[in-house]
């Protein structure tokens, strides 16, 4: 099994349409690698030049805000959920 | 000018050339990409809040007062087609700008005012930035209208939609007051009770706006909902007597509506209405959702999300989107955001309604007692003019103050019973 990735749709361009993606990694920032390298350009949306999560990007381990867990070094472990959201909504 | 076209553009080559009202693009704040006024809310290059921009306005002060006796007296300067007073809506706008001279006396301040938006048709300042979403829902084709809420918005949201013929699904947290899920359940509508946090709300209304075609207010129309907070500030400026005050203290949820009203104020100089003058804009937060305040007194520049614990649910948002624009507009304007406790905030509801008769909701408190506190650490000058945004009505938080708020005394129906009971009262 492997982990599956949530596209928003104004990254779908970068997944050839697709809402979810397959891919590998034991921490989020290994999830982030491979899904960059089956949809590319998609990672540098989603972090910063310094490599950082963008300030208006929230990403999801299943339910939880990885800002309030471990950033970019939080364990996946297989058969989670990752999603990734535009932070500018609500208020 | 490049305009690039949003993938989530329905019709992008057919708005490529809109203009709506004096609106002209979407801009996005963090790397100005520019997009047409469509239902866009986060730039695809860098996820970015885009907001919307104008092109070269001419408004006087005769031309607004001439106008109508609501928030659409500023539709010049808000993305609307012209006419927004003229089709079903609710009319928002010209709330009272209270004198508060006993509130001001008690806590050693010169001059004060509260700016009472609990004086709109739903009873909180959500019915201008609605007003200004179903607008701009009505040109984009929408049928629905949807938010996700701590109990204003969806108020405003679901008694707006009925007053235009528009279906309506609002989303609020499960735990909201009992009050504000009657106060929206009554005007019909789907109302959606979602377990979580307003967090957990928004981010679940982020994933049903990409799959549905409604219009978010919050999400979808954001750029567009926003501008409408602006009127805040253009009432307190015209009411006033077209002059700015020293100061504001406005609550913080989201950070939108305080950076708003700078806004208002820094338009309202460009065209001349006012003179220049430094507003300080502080923000007001409860210690128990305080992420903004954190960031403040930390000097970042980002805000790290809280998981929210506080009665002031209609503040209660751990990650606020404009989070990090309320930062610049306090810094730059030397304000400050500062929190208080629920037990201030009750305090802070009981002193406004003691003193002006002014029943806040739990929000207002905040901004009373973060008005307090901050003049009682010297940080806003007791002879600074100031105004506090009162955002919505205490009838809709009763839980908060009821367990101060009980009858003096209980007696039975007679004159010499009250006699007796009366005189312990007075001692």
């Amino acid at each position: 099994m492997s982990v599956q990735v949530r596209i928003p749709t104004i990254l779908r361009p970068y997944s050839g349409g697709a809402a979810e993606v397959d891919v590998q990694g034991d921490t989020l920032r290994e999830v982030l690698a491979s899904l960059e390298s089956s949809c590319p350009g998609i990672s540098a949306r989603v972090l910063d030049d310094a490599g950082q999560l963008r300030r208006f990007v929230n990403l999801y381990v299943d339910d939880d805000d990885v800002r309030f867990l471990e950033g970019l070094d939080t364990p996946v472990r297989v058969g989670a959920k990752v999603s990734i959201i535009p932070a500018v909504a609500g208020g | 000018m490049t305009v690039l076209t949003h993938p989530l553009s329905a019709a992008g080559a057919d708005l490529d050339a809109a203009q709506v009202g004096n609106a002209r693009w979407l801009a996005c704040r963090e790397c100005a990409a520019t997009y047409p006024l469509d239902a866009s809310f986060a730039c695809f290059e860098c996820f970015g809040p885009l907001e919307v921009s104008y092109l070269p306005v001419s408004v006087t002060r005769q031309s607004i007062t001439s106008g109508p006796a609501s928030m659409w007296r500023y539709q010049d300067l808000l993305p609307v087609e012209p006419g927004a007073d003229t089709r079903p809506g609710l009319q928002p706008g010209l709330t009272p700008l209270v004198r508060a001279d006993n509130l001001a006396r008690v806590l050693g301040a010169r001059a004060v005012w509260v700016k009472d938006d609990s004086g709109n048709p739903t009873h909180s300042f959500k019915d201008r930035v609605v007003a200004v979403a179903i607008e701009n829902a009505r040109r984009l084709g929408y049928r629905t209208i949807a938010c996700a809420s701590t109990g204003n918005l969806a108020n405003a949201v679901a008694a707006a939609a009925a007053r235009a013929g528009l279906a309506s699904v609002v989303f609020v947290p499960s735990n909201l007051e009992a009050g504000k899920i009657v106060t929206t359940a009554v005007y019909g509508g789907t109302l959606v009770a979602v377990d979580g946090t307003y967090d957990d709300v928004n981010r679940l209304c982020t994933e049903v706006a990409a799959a549905r075609g409604w219009g978010f207010v919050n999400v979808n129309l954001r750029p567009y909902y926003a501008e409408g907070s602006k009127t805040v500030g253009f009432e307190i400026a015209e009411q006033l007597g077209w002059r700015l005050p020293d100061a504001v203290v406005s609550p913080v949820a989201s950070g939108s509506l305080l950076t708003k009203v700078d806004k208002a104020f820094r338009e309202f100089i460009a065209l001349g209405l006012v003179d220049s003058h430094p507003t300080r804009i502080f923000g007001a937060q409860a210690t128990g959702c305080s992420p903004v305040a954190q960031a403040y007194r930390a000097g970042h520049d980002v805000v790290a999300p809280v998981r929210p614990d506080t009665i002031a649910k209609s503040l209660a948002i751990g990650n606020p989107a404009d989070g990090p624009y309320a930062l610049d507009v306090v810094r730059r304007t030397g304000g400050a955001i500062a929190d208080v406790s629920d037990a201030e905030i009750v305090d802070g509801i009981r002193l406004l309604a003691q003193t002006e008769g002014i029943f806040a909701e739990t929000a207002g408190g905040v901004v009373v007692a973060t008005y307090r506190k901050l003049l009682q650490q010297g940080i806003i000058d007791p002879d600074a003019e100031v105004v506090l945004l009162n955002t919505g009505d205490g009838l809709k938080t009763l839980d908060a103050v009821q367990a101060h708020c009980q009858p003096t005394i209980t007696v039975p129906g007679s004159f010499e019973a009250f006699e007796a009971a009366y005189q312990g009262v007075s001692a």
